[in-house]
This record gives structure tokens, C-alpha cells and sequence, in this order.
């Protein structure tokens, strides 16, 4: 009890000193202005949605190895926590993109395979709402799990290869050329925060899903008995 | 090779199975005329916009038409729980997946094949200097459907909602496919041949990525 309240307060004050950076550490953008100080929660919450994603990935393999249902509560927790994230990196692009680029949303490589892998992993959790066997839902869902991973790198080369005409994305498109080094800290600063936020959630759920288990087990019981 | 000779049993008894009734290849076919012949109403067909636009929709339509197809792939061997008979006569279950993905290609194949004059008639393109490659294309795109719809069917067919559920799974996953295709027809019939072998190249790394997953995996998806 004591560890998860710490661990929360870690992660609150990590956050904020993360906002506070960002919004008053960091210088402002020369072009852009205040409006790329989005950027330190945009691309931060990309990268950990993107470790989440890997670790659902790692979970259904061990899955798929082991057999043993923390894996899968790892990997349910992993993938829902990555797509809070992701699905906060798909708003808060078109806020930038708007006065920016002057469009919501351009067909770029980026934008779109993170929209496609936005599809796989809610299709993940839908797979594992439509099968009821326990052992079964796992199995099968860690399975398309798999493909859906090994699907994402194929969908960014395929965009970036064949749908070519996209507007280069100036920023996002490589995080070191040139960038003033207060601003470089800040954004890992956001980045580490970001993780140690998308650890604690997968923790968190990861508890819950235990606990639904365990329920799961007693109502068995209670219905045999 | 006790796989090929399994294999090839296999697919003898799904050609036989679809042969006798021709119900998939009839209901996929005339679902596709109607999905090209409800496109032309969106957009001047004969104008050059189609040319453009025309190989994107035919791919479309494959791919819807696929994810109906591949629906009773697995569904099928329920009814009777023939599954388990399956899985009891191979040694290796990579074979049902390699006869039923050999089959689902050649069922593609044809469907593909029967509706190209179809479409080059209605949305007037030349298809005919270029028909070997086109052949190639829809070959190694059909296989990437194949293959990914037959392991995903075999994962819906175990669900609630089967019959929503395959398109949901499979459609997402089949981005690559749609996109590599569309664009090695469209410089085909555009007799602009530069992205051709980035494009096949492409399509056959997604049936190599996809062929060797479902090796590793196949056994996993068939467990009782």
C-alpha cells in the first residue's frame, strides 16, 4: 500500500516538474513559438505508448512460451496502457498539425501507421472480449498480438516507400538536428516522466486485472460448491 | 517430405469441398461486380481520374471480398468437428494451414483473374501488354491475403460475432498488402514500370514475414 502511494507521488511530482519544464524551462521555438512546447507531450507520450506496445509484445511471446497467466494480464495491462498513450499522441498531433502544417492530419508514414497500429491493438482488446474460455482468450489474442506487431514495421515501409508525396515532418523528423540543448532535456526529461507514468498505469492495471482474476477463481469455486 | 505429401492431400480435399459447390467463388465474384460497378457511380469512370483510382478500387474490392471468403475457411470444419479429425491425421499441423492457405490463394486467383477483363472493360484500361506481371502481382498479393486470412480465420472462428469479427482483424492487418499492390497495378497499367520491383520485392518480404510467423505459430492457433 505504502510502495504504491510513493510510486504515485513519484510519478505526479516527475510529471509536473516534466510540465513545468516544458512550459517555463524550455526555451520558446523560434518559428512555432509556444506552440511547439506540445511537442514535449506529443512525441513523449509516442515513445512510451511505443514501449508499451513492446512489451505487450514481449508479454504474449512469453505467453505463448510459459503459459502462465500473469503474461497475459501483462499483456492486456501493457496494451491498454499504450493505447491511452498512443490515442493521446492521435489528438494531440492534429492540435499541432493544425496551425502548423495548416491541415489536421497529412497520409504521412507516421501518422498513419500509428494510426494502423492504433487499429491492430483495439482489435486486440475487442478479439478478447468476444472469447470467453480464459486460457483460449489468452492464447488467441497473445497470437494476433504477434502478428499485429510484426504488421506495424511492414505498414510504416510500405507508406514510406509506395505513398511518398508527404510533407517531410520538419520537426518530428529527426530530434537532434540542431536542438538547443535545454530544449534536448526537457524532451527526455518528458520522456522518462512519460515512462515512469506508463509503468506505473501497467502496474496499477496489472493489479486490477490480478484482482479480477482472483474474483473469477472465487465465483468458480462458489458456483461448483 | 511428409509435409508436402500431407499438404497435398489437404488441398485436394479443400479443392474437392469447394469444387462440388462452387459457393465461395459465385458469391465472392458477384460481390466484387457489385462493389465495381457501385464505385463507378462515385466518380466518372472513364475519365483519367479512374486510371488512377481504378487499380486502388479493384484491390478494395479483393480485399473485401477476401475477408468474406476466408470467413468459412475454419468455420466450416466446426459443424462436424472434422478439426480434430485434421489435426489427428498430420503430423505437422503447419500443413492444414499450408493446404487451406494454397487453397484460399487459388480460390483468389481465379476470382481475380475471372473479374480482370471485367474491369478493364468497364473502367476501360488496357490490361493485356502488361497481363504476365499483373498475374505476378495478384499471385503474390493473394498468397500475403491467404496467408494472414487464413490465420486470422482460424483465430475469429473461435469467437463470439465470427462473422464481423475476420474483416475487423484482418482488414487493418492487410495495409501493406492494399498498398503495395495498389501501386505496382497502377504503374502497370499506367506502363510506368519503375516502382514495379521495389513493389513486388515488397510483397514478397510481407508473404515471407507473414509464411514464417504462422510456421512458428500455426500449431498454437489449432490447440484444443
Amino acid at each position: 500500500m505504502w510502495k504504491r502511494a510513493i510510486f504515485a507521488a513519484i510519478v505526479v511530482s516527475l510529471m509536473g516538474a516534466a510540465a513545468y519544464a516544458s512550459f517555463f524551462v524550455a526555451p520558446t521555438e523560434r518559428t512555432m513559438g509556444t506552440l511547439q512546447r506540445i511537442f514535449y507531450f506529443h512525441a513523449a507520450a509516442a515513445w512510451a505508448g511505443m514501449t508499451a506496445f513492446s512489451v505487450t509484445f514481449v508479454a504474449n511471446l512469453l505467453y505463448v512460451w510459459r503459459r502462465q497467466p500473469r503474461w497475459d494480464s501483462l499483456g492486456v495491462s501493457s496494451a491498454e496502457v499504450g493505447l491511452a498513450f498512443i490515442t493521446t499522441v492521435l489528438i494531440t498531433g492534429p492540435i499541432w498539425a493544425k496551425p502548423a502544417w495548416g491541415i489536421y492530419w497529412t497520409w504521412d508514414a507516421r501518422l498513419t501507421s500509428t494510426f494502423v497500429l492504433w487499429l491492430l491493438y483495439i482489435c486486440y482488446l475487442l478479439l478478447r472480449t468476444l472469447i470467453e474460455e480464459p486460457d483460449r482468450r489468452a492464447l488467441l489474442s497473445a497470437l494476433f498480438g504477434i502478428f499485429s506487431f510484426l504488421d506495424v514495421p511492414l505498414v510504416f515501409g510500405a507508406i514510406r516507400w509506395f505513398r511518398t508525396q508527404h510533407p517531410a515532418p520538419v520537426i518530428m523528423g529527426d530530434p537532434n538536428a540542431g536542438l538547443n540543448p535545454v530544449m534536448k532535456a526537457t524532451f527526455f526529461f518528458s520522456v522518462l516522466a512519460m515512462h515512469v507514468l506508463m509503468v506505473f498505469l501497467i502496474m496499477e492495471r496489472n493489479r486490477l486485472e490480478k484482482l479480477r482474476f482472483e474474483v473469477d477463481v472465487i465465483r468458480h469455486e462458489l458456483e461448483v460448491a | 517430405m511428409s509435409l508436402l505429401a500431407n499438404t497435398g492431400v489437404l488441398l485436394g480435399k479443400e479443392l474437392k469441398t469447394e469444387f462440388r459447390s462452387r459457393e465461395l467463388l459465385t458469391t465472392t465474384i458477384i460481390f466484387v461486380i457489385i462493389v465495381l460497378v457501385l464505385f463507378s457511380f462515385t466518380f466518372d469512370p472513364l475519365s483519367d481520374e479512374a486510371r488512377r483510382f481504378g487499380s486502388g478500387l479493384l484491390w478494395l474490392a479483393f480485399l473485401f471480398a477476401a475477408s468474406l471468403m476466408l470467413q468459412p475457411c475454419f468455420l466450416r470444419e466446426q459443424t462436424n468437428d472434422t478439426l480434430s479429425a485434421l489435426r489427428l491425421s498430420v503430423s505437422d499441423p503447419f500443413a492444414i494451414f499450408l493446404a487451406k492457405l494454397a487453397a484460399n490463394t487459388l480460390f483468389l486467383m481465379v476470382m481475380e483473374l475471372l473479374l480482370l477483363p471485367v474491369f478493364a472493360v468497364m473502367y476501360s484500361v488496357t490490361v493485356l501488354g502488361v497481363l504476365p506481371w499483373l498475374v505476378l502481382v495478384f499471385f503474390l498479393g493473394s498468397l500475403g491475403v491467404s496467408i494472414a486470412g487464413t490465420a486470422l480465420s482460424s483465430i475469429s472462428a473461435q469467437a463470439r460475432m465470427r462473422e464481423l469479427l475476420l474483416p475487423l482483424l484482418l482488414l487493418p492487418m492487410l495495409t501493406p498488402i492494399l498498398i503495395a499492390s495498389t501501386e505496382v497495378t497502377a504503374a502497370l497499367l499506367d506502363r510506368s514500370p519503375y516502382v514495379l520491383w521495389k513493389g513486388i520485392g515488397f510483397l514478397v518480404a510481407f508473404d515471407i514475414v507473414f509464411l514464417t510467423a504462422l510456421w512458428l505459430f500455426g500449431e498454437y492457433l489449432l490447440e484444443e
